[in-house]
């Protein structure tokens, strides 16, 4: 179920004297069983306008339709599209309110009326897809969960109704490193396995050069550049100038190259950096 | 000489006497000593966010010591000297700033102290000048971005003058480029105007550049040293959960393929000196 965004302007405080325009003429497609990254300075619109994709806000001018279904349709069904297409907030403490894993998670298929039976498969299902053992974590408490737990357990609130579309709205922000990698192979199975939709908002280059395979940067409410992951970070200047960086390990690739290092233009994970700089190194010493 | 802030036995509990208590602080004993750059690190929960909160008072310890230049902080008496030596930062700048004007923010701190206005004058000149901010003296904060604010709120605790300032997970929500510029501004106080920093946080390539680093693990001190001695003990490293800087990293996948490094490579130049020697 695709999203196409067309002509899409918002604005904060519209009418007012501290009318703040957020988002200017925006036009876009997402398709089916992408991978995409959303990535832009902040206070750049990213966050509008994700939430417009399951029309947590309604468009002021232009249109979102998402499946077909136009949000600005005043007949238009919005309580389904929101469990078709699910929202995961960076603070996971704006998202779970029940006390318990599983009475959280059950809150989604129980507000789409499901009987009893079938939010059970549906809780079962949602944990099994976080990795959040159903025996020992469903009686559990919120509160005693740890951060990297907490976000899945948000995770699985929004899976549990079975979306089509998953927006992780900077999720792994102030994870440590164990829980920051939890999330990502979630993520990564979560797309490669049940063909989930993915838009991914996040401040990390590393984390959206390793998992996004297309990139769109936003900067003050326009689409800057938007390509195949690769291609994007091949656009170091056009980053830079507005406050983006590179991945860590192009960052360190770079530096190589401006040393004589014979090595791709753009290098996005550890293995394509290990790889290219052994290749570097093997060609020379054949040259020497 | 003395060090700066010494902790002595220090525990913490959260929800104390029920039946989920949380040892929080499990006998911690710790010195900051004048200049140092400390990074403090380790899992959600492991008490990292407890024990920067002790080093300027805000929590006071339920059992052993705190003592900041010699002063407990579990005397109400000591209480405004030690936060003026000790300033902190939080990770949402908007928690901590309070004015309307950015320059009125920053002089916020030396009008409670009872400064005369030219001295407060001349202090907000000299941090707006320190960290880079004088474009921005008579903006409003919450027209600027996210990574300004963090400047702004840096600004504020600046203005104090104090010896030391503690700053919890003070990027974690900053784009890249607000993360960066945080992090020199910082490096910069801490070798150009000799004020000590703790930082905490979850970033590896921010804990790289301190000269100490501790990680927490369940109330307790795992590993302590500076930060080429602590990412020495990699098994550790990984049990405590974290990772390794991505230099580290890259080391260690090259050495794995036959390549001749040191083993103990955790910053970028390092790994680029090394390469470009080979």
């Amino acid at each position: 179920m695709p999203i196409v965004v067309t002509g899409l302007h918002h604005s904060y405080k519209k009418g007012t004297p501290f009318e703040k325009k957020v988002l200017h003429d925006l036009s876009l497609q997402i398709n089916d069983g992408e991978f995409v990254g959303i990535i832009g300075p902040t206070q750049s619109g990213k966050t509008t306008l994700a939430q417009h994709f399951n029309a947590l806000y309604i468009p002021q001018q232009g249109t979102v339709v998402v499946n077909g279904c136009d949000t600005t349709d005043k007949k238009a069904d919005l309580v389904n599209l929101r469990h078709q297409v699910g929202y995961v907030f960076q603070n996971p403490d704006y998202q779970l309110f029940a006390s318990t894993v599983g009475a959280d998670i059950a809150f989604g298929p129980h507000n789409q009326k499901l009987s009893s039976g079938e939010i059970k498969i549906r809780v079962r299902e949602a944990m099994d897809q976080v990795g959040l053992d159903y025996d020992s974590f469903y009686k559990r408490d919120i509160f005693a969960l740890s951060g990297g737990q907490k976000r899945r357990a948000a995770i699985a609130g929004v899976l549990a109704c079975r979306p089509q579309i998953l927006i992780l709205d900077d999720i792994t922000a102030g994870l440590d490193p164990q829980g920051r990698e939890e999330i990502r192979a979630v993520i990564q199975k979560l797309h490669r396995e049940h063909k989930i939709t993915i838009i991914f908002i996040s401040n990390s280059m590393d984390e959206v050069a390793e998992l996004a395979e297309r990139i769109i940067v936003i900067e003050q409410g326009r689409i800057l550049i938007d390509g195949a992951t690769r291609e994007i970070f091949s656009q170091s200047e056009k980053l830079y100038s507005i406050g983006l960086e590179l991945p860590e390990v192009m960052v360190i690739a770079n530096r190589l190259r401006e040393n004589g290092y014979r090595l791709p233009s753009t290098v996005l994970n550890l293995e394509e950096a290990i790889d290219s700089i052994a290749t570097a190194l093997d060609e020379r010493q054949v040259a020497e | 000489m003395d060090p700066l802030i010494k902790v002595f036995d220090l525990n913490h509990s959260y929800r104390t006497g029920s039946v989920d208590e949380v040892k929080a602080l499990n006998g911690i004993d710790l010195q900051i000593n004048r200049g140092d750059m400390l990074a403090i690190t380790g899992q959600n929960g492991s008490g990292k966010s407890t024990l920067a909160r002790h080093f300027n008072g805000l929590l006071i310890p339920e059992s052993g010591k705190v003592l900041v230049e010699g002063l407990s902080t579990a005397d109400k008496n000591n209480t405004a000297a030690i936060r003026r030596l000790v300033g902190m930062v939080f990770q949402n700048p908007d928690n901590q700033l309070v004015s309307s004007i950015v320059e009125e923010d920053i002089a916020f701190g030396p009008e409670n102290l009872g400064l005369p206005p030219a001295e407060i004058k001349e202090r907000v000149d000299w941090v707006l000048e320190t960290l880079n901010l004088q474009k921005l003296r008579s903006e409003s904060p919450n027209q600027l971005s996210e990574g300004q604010k963090q400047l702004v709120a840096i600004a504020g605790v600046l203005s104090m003058k104090p010896r030391c300032i503690v700053l919890d997970e003070p990027t974690s929500h900053l784009d890249p480029r607000s993360r960066r510029e945080v992090l020199e501004n910082i490096l910069r106080l801490n070798r150009e105007e000799e004020i000590t920093i703790v930082l905490v946080t979850h970033f590896m390539n921010e804990v790289v550049h301190c000269n100490r680093m501790i990680v927490m693990d369940k109330g307790k001190i795992a590993l302590e040293g500076n930060p080429h001695e602590v990412f020495h003990h990699k098994e550790k490293i990984l049990q405590l959960g974290l990772d390794f800087p991505v230099a580290a990293q890259l080391a260690a996948g090259l050495r794995r393929k036959g390549i001749s490094l040191p083993e103990d490579i955790i910053q970028t130049e390092e790994l680029v000196n090394s390469l470009c020697r080979l």
